[in-house]
């Protein structure tokens, strides 16, 4: 409702007013999201085809393209797990310190990917507090693939929990109960009550937790000392080929890298939709 | 099933819910716990339930809760097989009608499970009995408020409970809509008779819909009677105070102890017999002269007649607002009129004195 009623004053501005607050935000999206995003795909593609299946058969670039991919995939079923985790206790328990948990849940959003790559190398490199450790086991962590997932995930912990905490203290846990009290167990009651009512919001975080997870430079880029063709993620190889002067094959890896992150910017359009779609129903009946 | 609760308590931190609370409820019987709200008696539906422990009893004989005979208390909600209906109807927003009241007979174990004919079967009886046939296929946000409710009463029912727990179930509905389905419940009950503890702050809906009230207040029980006992021989101040509208003069008595004669409504000097009399709306009279001792002079300030009586509320020599409720056939034979100078006397009354109050 109050939502609305605000929508109706905004659109009593005058004229005027409307047509300045349109054209900044258009001009602002053309310029600084649409323009450089429509060079990527115009440099891959300007020579044609070739450069980019010649940039795409390099065994380096598959390699990173393979990394990335293989960091999201560890990377984002953690995050979900975590995210249930958080969501479920943060929500559902009361326990001392808790406003305190979730205000630092959000803190890799406030701290520089590059600092938190430091402090991995501060823990694991093979001077740091468990590195010398883990190099006994025979398991290098810094400079090596391991380094790279540890960062992916640092720097994408909050999105599933922060997707589903709102949802689930706005929806409390009265669903349960009336699961359990029919005699449902507790894996039914999660299964059948709990996971669909979080379904959406649950899958919101995990696109925004891949989109993240494949583009994420900085704090991979401390921890991977950029071994081409080992501990290269896409967006390395991108810095790479370009310090190389090598700007065709930059751009056609560039493009698949965006590619990807539009796929994910779609499916998230898409799903706002439903949700949209779905309160609004709920709005209507009510 | 009979249940009982036997001495229980149940403290929040430091904050105590329910203070050495005792009751017992009869098989097939509809008791509603009555209260304002922090006065324990969502906290004790709770316990019944299994949702809430109660607190570990100190001397044996304390904290047990019974289910037919039986001690419950480390039984899970699930165990002790009880039909909870919530007060915002927690029904799966992600399921049909249908799916939500046949879930409990779903979720049983392949053993224990009926064939699934039956479950339709099962769930259809059940859509007849809350007449919501034909909106199996409904989603419960297409479904208003009252539906909803009727839909969580047969999600309840559909696991045969052997108690029925309702949390303020219609505490969310507008008044019209409680009315309805007030009368419905009660019809209901007559039909599947299961034992039923009604949670409510709505004096009016414990009175006409249960064969017991429980009055509590302030974690403890004040009072368990019939309608009937409840609003006529109130045990305490707060009973008469919480059922209703009711005038309150202090006097003393004219016979001590008595509870309810009338009493003379003129303070005297004797301080033993220092009472408050309590003297409900219907229960005075309006005259224009005085009608003895017991009678009080006093201005009319307002006059209401909207309603099956009309509502005159008047401004007494003592400096008291006092409201005195006539059937509207006498008040049109009265002529009364605001400002005008009445008297007021009082037919019944109920009287609590200071050493018998708590």
């Amino acid at each position: 409702m109050s939502r609305n009623s605000g929508l109706s004053q905004a659109s009593r501005d005058p004229k005027w007013v409307q047509w300045i607050l349109i054209g900044i935000t258009v001009g602002f999206v053309t310029l600084l999201l649409i323009l450089p995003l429509g060079v990527i795909f115009w440099e891959a593609f300007r020579k044609g085809l070739k450069t980019f299946t010649i940039a795409l058969s390099d065994r380096n670039a598959r390699s990173a393209i393979g990394l990335t991919l293989l960091a999201t995939a560890i990377c984002v079923p953690l995050n979900m797990v975590f995210g249930l985790a958080a969501a479920w206790a943060t929500t559902k328990y009361s326990f001392p310190g808790k406003s305190l948990l979730i205000s630092i849940i959000d803190l890799p959003f406030a701290i520089s990917p590059v600092i938190a790559g430091l402090m991995l190398i501060l823990l694991y490199g093979i001077h740091g507090w468990f590195g010398g450790v883990l190099q006994g086991f025979g398991l290098q962590v810094i400079f090596a693939v391991p380094g790279v997932v540890l960062a992916t995930i640092f720097v994408t912990v909050p999105f599933v929990a922060r997707e589903l905490i709102p949802v689930m203290q706005e929806q409390g846990s009265e669903q349960e109960w009336a699961a359990i009290s029919l005699g449902a167990s507790a894996w039914q009651t999660f299964t059948k009550v709990t996971l669909p009512n979080i379904f959406f919001p649950l899958l919101y975080g995990v696109l925004l937790c891949t989109a993240r997870a494949m583009g994420e430079f900085g704090a991979v880029s401390v921890v991977s000392s950029n071994i081409r063709g080992l501990t290269n993620t896409i967006p390395l190889q991108i810095d790479a080929l370009y310090n190389d002067y090598n700007a065709p094959a930059a751009f056609a890896l560039a493009s698949i890298l965006a590619s990807l992150s539009i796929l994910t910017l779609l499916a998230k359009s898409w799903l706002e939709s439903r949700i949209e779609h779905r309160s609004k129903e709920s709005e209507e009946i009510q | 099933m009979s249940v009982e609760v036997q001495h229980v308590n149940k403290t929040f931190g430091s904050y105590k819910a329910i203070e050495d609370v005792s009751l017992k409820v009869h098989s097939g019987e509809l008791v509603a716990l009555l209260g304002p709200s922090g006065s324990g008696k969502t906290t004790l539906l709770r316990m019944i339930a299994g949702l809430e422990v109660p607190d570990r009893p100190v001397q044996s004989g304390e904290g047990k809760i019974l289910f037919f005979d039986q001690d419950v208390a480390t039984w899970s909600v699930s165990e002790r097989q009880v039909g909870f209906v919530f007060q915002h109807y927690a029904l799966f927003k992600h399921m049909s009608v249908f799916e939500n009241i046949a879930f409990g007979l779903r979720v049983r174990p392949r053993s224990q499970r009926l064939p699934k004919a039956q479950i339709d079967q099962r769930v259809r009886e059940l859509l007849q009995l809350i007449q919501l046939e034909g909106f199996g296929n409904r989603y419960p946000l297409q479904l208003s408020g009252g539906q909803r409710q009727r839909v969580a009463l047969a999600r309840a029912l559909a696991i045969e409970p052997k108690v029925l727990l309702l949390d303020e179930p219609f505490g969310a509905l507008d008044a019209k809509v409680r009315q309805k389905l007030r009368e419905w419940l009660r019809r209901l009950h007559e039909q599947v008779h299961t034992t039923t503890i009604l949670v409510t702050h709505d004096q009016e809906e414990a009175l006409e819909v249960a064969d017991r009230v429980v009055v509590m207040n302030h974690a403890k029980i004040e009072q368990i009677g019939t309608p009937e006992e409840v609003f006529h021989n109130p045990a305490s101040e707060f009973v008469i105070d919480f059922l209703g509208s009711v005038n309150v003069f202090s006097g003393r008595h004219v016979e001590p102890l008595s509870e309810t004669k009338t009493a003379e409504t003129k303070t005297a000097g004797a301080k033993t017999d220092e009472a408050k009399i309590y003297v409900r709306p219907h229960e005075l009279q309006i005259t224009r002269e005085s009608l003895g001792f017991s009678s009080i002079s006093a201005q009319i300030q307002r006059i209401q007649r909207a309603g099956a009586s009309a509502k005159v509320f008047v401004h007494t020599s003592k400096e008291q607002n006092v409201r005195v409720d006539i059937p509207i056939q006498q008040f049109q034979l009265l002529e009364l009129e605001v400002h005008q100078q009445v008297f007021i006397t009082p037919l019944h009354s109920h009287v609590f004195s200071p050493e018998y109050t708590i």
